[in-house]
């Protein structure tokens, strides 16, 4: 059905579109348009298709809460909890649809019934209202352009409005991340405290059976849980591994390809390199834990060490290579707008090119530097799969690269991974693991693009 | 120290510093390189499939059927094929005691009794006759003939067993074990037995999660830097969208997981695992990749052409619309397929919405549960035979080759349609 109407108003809206073309044409007649017959053509399909489309997307959107509003107001002096209520209302629903295969009651029946008779007058009562707003508006439309009064004009605010709502995309997505987030965060945080979370020494989740949803919750369950200092050593633990990599190896590549390299090697080499930035996470997590970790593990035996099969610096040594081309390529852009002159007096002087490179052209690119690695610290901060794939995902709290640690990514996706119970703390955890992570790289981003931004107008 | 030898000194540096860069960058490419070869090397044999050849006597008493009429397609459907089998498998070796006969058995795919039906289905003429037909070899088998496992480690810690590999060589002195294309991984489904599973799913899953994905974040992308770009007036307002589209470039993709799972599937009640809800979270990563790319084309269109078009009488939007969008469509799209091979690779959030479901039917529509490649890659890797690791390998190959040719087909639309205003 609701197909049936959605293809009824595009169809609609498109032969509205010629026949208000035809119309222009027919007024041009005699009288002079005020625009292209075509704008005649869209001012009547917009009137057309865009109120009764409107109508039909909030529609269907709110019916589903109002009859279940309808269908539950008879049992709501009976003081039900709203899980009760619920758990009733899914009964309604399956047994409406055949499907049902519990106890039956005279409650339910009848409740399933006037559900049944409240979805077909909503139906029939959408399908009215959608086409009367239709025909109106069209109708409207049509008085207009039959009065040759000015098209053009409101089509384009209408196309301008359309635009202005596509650019809101960005701002929703950002609400929409904080909102999901937040609200699972806040009711986390009503069962453990936040001092437990932040400064708590153990992170064990597994703890947190999921537990039956009509007993009460007994945060004493909880202590000791969900502590995640372990996993915010972790984090930078594995970023860092990860920087002691892409830094000297990025930096160096970056300087090289900027001051010395040829316009070949250039030309070549710049692309190849950032091939290691476009090859999928989950691909460097096979590898680390495929090739890597074994590799150092039995280099470890040689030389006597007990190292784990998913260490630390298995997984932030390949995450380190994947980081490799953001820090190359950015500080390669930062040093080559290091202007010239500052590079001829260095030489005039009598500075060698590497003098010049490390006196000269890398204080002054300092800024731009510290950006692109913040940068890459906040990619570190933020894989996944390659931690998840090579790394641990016992919270260990260690400092030792042989062992295995967890990061925040990882218990996110631990705890996720399958079925997931809404309202249970295993999973607000994640949301709270979700929001700290939001933030330490948003904070992270802001810092490095204000630094970026700064040190470019410097130059410009 | 004099002059000359701190020159000498300088002069080292210089060398070294430029040995140190160079260094760095050969060090970079041999992690490329070291790696493909890495992947290549051990995916390559999943392209190959090991077949055993074993001769099959239709007879009709065995499948009790009736020997003097021509069975119909019914009759064979309805045939029993898991006891013929047996038989059949018995003949290999016929003196095989009962452990023996099970080890027989579990020398081919689980699919045997399928594929002895299908053959006699396809070629009714062999009823009754002994005829050569060709069964999947087993994993443990396929990876024998392969060479990926060793033989010489005792018995106890071999997956094939020393009676299973005395036939096995038996059959391969008699040309019976034969290796061809395997083009089963390319139409299977996902499978819990090595040698029967495919990318089919996981690709359909793929291809539909980056047309949704496509469908909603390119008209949007555009319109939205259109907008930002064209028509939005400087003020606050507009600031704070700029900063929060660059800032959402840079969240880590598990947040947006985070939000499918949060809002798509708990707040709207989207299906679980399918495309569907997999493509608009992929959308929503995508946007500001788009936008950004689309933002600078329009940058980069020189005003003259705005100018033109106004001299002339058009309005600003048909302006926009006609003369710099068209102009700027070449830099959008080649920056929209740079962002969608992004998504394509992208695993972290589809686990979070529950594409890591093990699905093995082919989906049909956006709302059918599916896996995705990269989701299918972190699904073998995570299973512990052999078997799969090349099929991992093999699978990483695919995807590759995916991103490298939507790659490169950004660079062609990016060279050759793109003006160059100078």
């Amino acid at each position: 059905m609701n197909s049936v109407i959605f293809l009824t108003i595009v169809l609609l809206a498109l032969s509205s579109y010629f026949f208000g073309r035809k119309k222009a044409i027919l007024i041009q007649s005699n009288k002079r348009l005020t625009a292209l017959p075509k704008f005649y053509g869209y001012y009547l399909a917009i009137w057309c298709g865009a109120p009764a489309f409107l109508l039909y997307a909030l529609w269907s959107i709110f019916e589903p809460s109002i009859v279940r509003f309808f269908i539950l107001s008879d049992y709501s002096s009976q003081g039900l909890l709203e899980g009760e209520l619920n758990l009733f209302y899914e009964k309604v629903k399956s047994l409406s649809r055949n499907q049902y295969s519990g106890e039956l009651t005279a409650e339910l029946q009848r409740s399933a019934e006037k559900y049944l008779n409240f979805r077909d007058i909503a139906k029939w009562s959408k399908v009215v209202i959608v086409l009367s707003l239709l025909i109106a508006s069209t109708g409207y439309a049509y008085t207009k352009i039959s009065n040759n009064t000015k098209t053009r004009e409101p089509v384009e605010i209408f196309l301008k409005g359309v635009f202005f709502l596509s650019s809101l995309a960005a701002i929703l997505t950002t609400i929409g991340i904080i909102f999901s987030l937040l609200f699972q965060t806040i009711e986390f945080f009503q069962v453990i405290p936040l001092f437990d979370f932040v400064f708590g020494m153990h992170w064990y989740p597994a703890k947190a059976f999921v537990r039956d949803a009509s007993e009460a919750l007994d945060p004493s369950m909880y202590s000791d849980t969900f502590g995640a200092v372990p996993i915010f050593a972790g984090t930078f633990f594995i970023a860092l591994i990860a920087m002691c990599v892409a830094i000297p190896i990025g930096l160096l590549s970056g300087i090289y390809m900027a001051e010395y390299a040829s316009k070949r090697l250039r030309q070549y080499a710049k692309p190849v390199i950032e091939i290691l930035a476009g090859i999928p996470t989950v691909v460097y997590g096979f590898f680390a834990a495929l090739t890597v970790g074994p590799f150092l593990k039995d280099l470890g035996l040689s030389l006597g060490l007990e190292v784990s099969a998913e260490s630390a610096l298995a997984a932030g040594g390949v995450m380190g290579i994947m980081i490799i081309p953001f820090i190359s390529s950015l500080s390669d852009d930062v040093i080559t707008s290091v202007p010239q002159n500052l590079r001829d007096g260095s030489y005039a002087m009598g500075a060698t090119k590497s003098e010049t490179i490390k006196r000269v052209i890398f204080p002054a690119a300092l800024p731009g530097i510290v950006g692109s690695i913040l940068l890459g610290v906040s990619r570190a901060i933020g894989e996944t799969m390659i931690v998840v794939m090579a790394s641990g995902l016992a919270a260990n709290l260690t400092l030792n690269p042989l062992e295995s640690t967890s990061t925040i990514t990882a218990q996110i996706v631990v705890i996720l991974i399958g079925d997931q119970q809404f309202g249970d703390p295993k999973t607000q955890a994640a949301f709270a693991l979700g929001l700290s992570l939001f933030i330490v790289t948003l904070v992270l981003n802001i810092v490095a693009l204000s630094v970026v931004k700064k040190y470019r107008e410097k130059y410009e | 120290m004099n002059k000359e030898e701190r020159l000498i000194k300088r002069y080292k540096a210089e060398k070294r510093f430029q040995f140190y860069g160079k260094a760095a960058i050969f060090m970079a490419l041999l992690f490329l390189v070291v790696f493909l070869t890495k992947i290549f090397s051990t995916g390559y044999t999943a392209f190959q499939k090991t077949w055993l050849v074993i001769p099959v006597n239709y007879n009709a008493d065995l499948l009790y059927l009736d020997p003097d009429k021509k069975p119909t397609t019914e009759d064979i459907n309805d045939a029993d094929f898991y006891e013929f089998g047996i038989e059949t498998f018995i003949t290999l070796d016929p003196d095989a005691s009962e452990d023996q006969i099970m080890e027989l058995k579990k020398m081919f795919a689980f699919t045997f009794e399928r594929e002895l039906k299908y053959y006699l289905l396809d070629n009714p003429d062999s009823f009754g006759k002994t005829v050569d037909v060709k069964l999947t070899a087993s994993d443990d088998l396929d990876q024998v003939f392969k060479g990926n496992y060793p033989r010489d480690i005792p018995e106890n810690r071999r997956r094939a067993s020393d009676y299973q590999l005395k036939i096995f060589d038996k059959l391969n002195e008699d040309g019976r074990i034969i290796s061809e294309f395997n083009a089963s991984f390319f139409t299977n489904a996902d499978s819990r037995e090595a040698e029967l599973a495919g990318i089919a799913s996981s690709f359909m899953g793929s291809l539909f999660s980056i047309l949704v994905c496509l469908s909603i974040a390119f008209p949007v992308a555009l319109l939205a830097a259109v907008y930002l770009e064209e028509f939005a007036p400087k003020n606050r307002f507009t600031d704070f969208i700029e900063v929060n589209i660059n800032n959402l470039a840079a969240v880590p993709s598990i947040v947006f997981g985070l939000l499918g799972l949060g809002v798509l599937l708990a707040v709207f009640g989207l299906p679980r695992s399918t495309p569907l809800v997999g493509g608009i979270t992929l959308s929503l990563m995508t946007l500001p990749t788009i936008i950004i790319a689309a933002r600078a084309s329009l940058k980069a269109v020189p005003p003259s052409i705005r100018e033109a078009a106004l001299a002339m009488g058009a309005s600003k939007m048909q302006t926009t619309m006609h003369h710099t969008v068209p102009l700027a469509l070449p830099g959008t799209l080649s920056g929209t397929i740079i962002g969608l091979a992004q998504a394509l690779g992208e695993t972290a959030p589809l686990i979070l919405i529950g594409m890591v479901a093990f699905v093995n039917t082919i989906p049909g529509t956006p709302m059918d549960p599916a896996a995705s490649l990269p989701v299918q890659i972190y699904i073998w890797a995570e299973s512990a035979e052999r078997g799969f690791v090349e099929k991992v390998s093999a699978c990483i190959m695919v995807l590759l080759f995916f991103l490298i040719f939507m790659n490169l087909g950004a660079q062609l639309i990016r060279h050759k349609f793109e003006k160059k205003w100078n």
